[in-house]
């Protein structure tokens, strides 16, 4: 298998504001019953987003001044609450090629990267500059650099942290471990074989 | 001699495969479980990519979100339910896995299942899709919950590509006060510790009161590591876990048994081993406690009142404790005691489980659900509820005024016809109190001990359990 070697992201963003944005935030629950992710897109941060009848609610997802954005922005721990992936399927098929946050949870994050979906940690004050600087020109283009982990936009730039394991996975496409696992599969069984609650 | 080492270390190494280019592991998944909703997609993924299950025979499914707990013929009234319970059921049929459906009787919760059929066992992995696995590590057992991509991972290679991970060990010592349960400590330390306060590591749980805790307690324990922040939680296998194990039907027989228990006592962590981090409580400082907020480390002990956003000391504290009350709608600096509740529920793979309601019954009779109040008790699984039925506790809950359900996920989540509704304020025994986790984008969870929550059921607002029943354990 051959995948995208990801090193570097460019295009727009927007900033959802907050700490702590929980995955049934994301992707309310209810939406989580699908047997495949296709059309979760339309469903991200339903709740915040919509009013019962269908009706928009303010949410920068909303506002077509950030239609079309790549990067979504955010705040500390993000994505914490349920393993599901749905989250970030749900951020991916809306159209989102990463996220930059103050910090990600643990499982959020690993689902992520496994889906060539990079999650970048950068400074709050950092993050308030580029929120800034969108809010005054939506169209401002920022580029994530996975590899040199900073993010240009507007003249600036500021540091953007990529896990090392992530960072290796992205660079090299080696995102999605299949591949590799696979060809582990010899070792696979010969650790098995050492465990009697493993005896085939 | 060889350096002590702690248990997630020596699992953690006799199940490495290889280190992967990228440094992570590639770990040896000795026990996979799945269920129905996380699960279709993974399979899909399989299809796409021509794959096929590596150890159907270490694959275990069962079937808990999406069930309704008061019909048990199919078809379900919600058609998506039934979709995603045929596609579970044609998914194990074709690639040969064990699926506990609830015609077997043996159906439930996946983390209430997988112990009770004794396939939780010290020293082993074990993964599922789904975040409640740190459940399993009660046994001993490093128990991950992963995503759906994962998911493939193991089902194709019955490994996955893991990063090690740092071990805190958290000691309780002491002896917990009546009325302090298993689910008050856990809420403790996820508000001492913080919600993200176990990022990059897994917890050990050790100490007097985890060495007195049954293998319920320890679950309801160990469930929520995940809650606050941890990759996993565990407790050191010991008599108790070995207690609990012996005749389950997957737990070994015989000489296997002598040999199994040798081996499990070994997979302890050795005095003196290494730990990244260690955190000491005292048992005596835990109160029996209620969350108030949007996360499950927004608790505060029972006499205490809800905070205050003016006198918190960070502006990012204001910021959350500001959201989190607007969103419940509850008054700053108010008792917590006294708050109005709509709805209480008594279940999920928190505290489902046969002692949860075997203590509550204790309590019970004599006491009447208030007027307006909604109680449910839901069983975490069908053994569960069969045991429950012949001790005669479904009747004390029903005299008592509670619906008794079927075997379910139920109100801990929106994915089955259980749901509040509107603004409803729900005592609940389950694990998370997001915003809008029980089912409606305004309802509203505190979540609390399974007594605790059945105090507020029969008082209709949030009570002191030791107050209204006299609790003296
Ligand atoms: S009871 Fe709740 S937390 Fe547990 S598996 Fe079901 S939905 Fe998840």
């Amino acid at each position: 298998m051959s995948l995208a070697k990801i090193t570097s992201l460019t295009g727009r963003g927007v900033f959802v504001p907050g700490n702590d944005i929980d995955t049934d935030r994301i992707i309310p629950a209810r939406y989580l019953k699908c047997v495949t992710f296709d059309g979760l897109g339309a469903f991200l941060f339903q709740d915040v987003r919509k009013n019962d009848d269908g009706t928009d609610k303010p949410h920068p997802l909303n506002d077509p001044r950030f239609a079309g954005a790549t990067i979504l922005l955010s705040g500390a721990n993000f994505g914490c609450g349920s393993s599901r992936e749905h989250a970030p399927q749900a951020i991916q098929k809306h159209g989102f090629k990463a996220v930059v946050a103050e910090g990600f949870a643990e499982i959020f994050y690993g689902n992520c990267v496994t889906l060539g979906l990079p999650c970048a940690s950068a400074s709050r004050e950092d993050i308030a500059k580029i929120a800034a600087a969108i809010e005054t020109h939506p169209e401002t283009e920022i580029v994530l650099d996975v590899a040199k982990q900073e993010i240009r936009f507007a003249g600036q730039t500021v540091k953007a942290a990529v896990r090392d394991s992530a960072r290796d996975a992205l660079v090299n496409g080696r995102w999605d471990p299949i591949g590799e696992l696979l060809e582990g599969l010899p070792a696979v069984q010969t650790t098995a074989a050492k465990f009697p609650y493993l005896a085939a | 001699m060889t350096d002590p080492k702690s248990l997630f270390q020596k699992v953690w190494d006799a199940h490495t495969v290889r280190t992967l280019a990228n440094g992570q592991t590639q770990l040896l998944i000795g026990t996979h479980l799945i269920h129905e909703v996380t699960s279709p997609q993974a399979f899909g993924m399989m299809r796409d990519l021509g794959l096929k299950v590596l150890r159907p025979d270490r694959t275990f499914a069962t079937v808990d979100h999406i069930v309704p707990t008061d019909q048990f013929a199919e078809p379900f009234r919600d058609p998506v339910a039934q979709e995603m319970m045929d596609e579970l059921r044609k998914n194990c049929a074709r690639f040969g896995i064990t699926f506990f459906d609830r015609a077997s009787g043996k159906q439930g919760i996946v983390h209430i299942v997988g112990p009770e059929q004794g396939i939780t066992q010290p020293g082993t992995t074990i993964a599922c899709g789904d975040s409640h696995t740190s459940t399993h590590g009660a046994f001993g057992a490093i128990a991950f919950g992963i995503g759906t991509t994962q998911i493939r991972d193991v089902l194709a290679t019955q490994t996955m590509a893991l990063g090690q991970l740092k071990v805190r060990r958290i000691t309780v010592n002491g002896a917990l006060r009546p009325g302090v349960y298993a689910k008050d400590v856990i809420l403790h330390l996820i508000r001492t510790l913080g919600v993200n306060g176990g990022t990059g590591f897994a917890y050990e749980y050790g100490g007097e009161v985890f060495d007195r805790m049954t293998m319920e307690e320890r679950m309801t324990v160990c469930n929520m590591s995940i809650e606050g922040g941890a990759r996993a939680g565990y407790v050191n296998p010991d008599e108790t876990t070995f207690a609990y194990l012996k005749g389950r039907p997957y737990a070994p027989k015989g000489a296997a048994w002598d040999a199994a228990v040798a081996r499990w006592r070994a997979t302890a962590s050795d005095p003196g081993c290494h730990y990244d981090d260690v955190v000491t409580i005292a048992a005596a400082d835990i109160a029996p406690t209620v969350t108030w907020g949007i996360n499950p480390g927004q608790g505060v002990a029972i006499t205490e009142r809800i905070p205050d956003p003016a006198t918190a000391s960070t502006v990012d504290e204001k910021a959350s404790v500001e959201e989190a009350l607007a969103y419940m709608k509850l008054t700053p600096g108010a008792a917590i005691k006294g708050t109005k509740i709509n709805v209480a529920f008594l279940g999920s793979c928190t505290n489902g489980r046969l002692g949860d309601f075997q203590e509550v019954a204790r309590y019970l009779p004599g006491h009447r659900v208030a007027p307006g109040v909604k109680a449910i008790a839901v069983p975490g699984s069908q053994i569960v509820a069969l045991q429950c039925q012949q001790l005669g506790l479904d009747q004390i809950f029903r005299d008592a005024g509670f619906e008794w359900r079927e075997a379910g996920c139920s109100m801990c989540l929106a994915m089955n016809p259980d749901k509040l509704v509107g603004d409803q304020l729900c005592a609940s025994s389950s694990n998370r109190n997001f915003k809008g986790r029980q089912g409606s984008p305004t309802g509203r969870t505190l979540l609390m001990s399974p007594v605790m929550v059945a105090a507020a059921a029969v008082t209709g607002a949030v009570a002191d359990a030791r107050e209204v029943f006299g609790v003296k354990n």
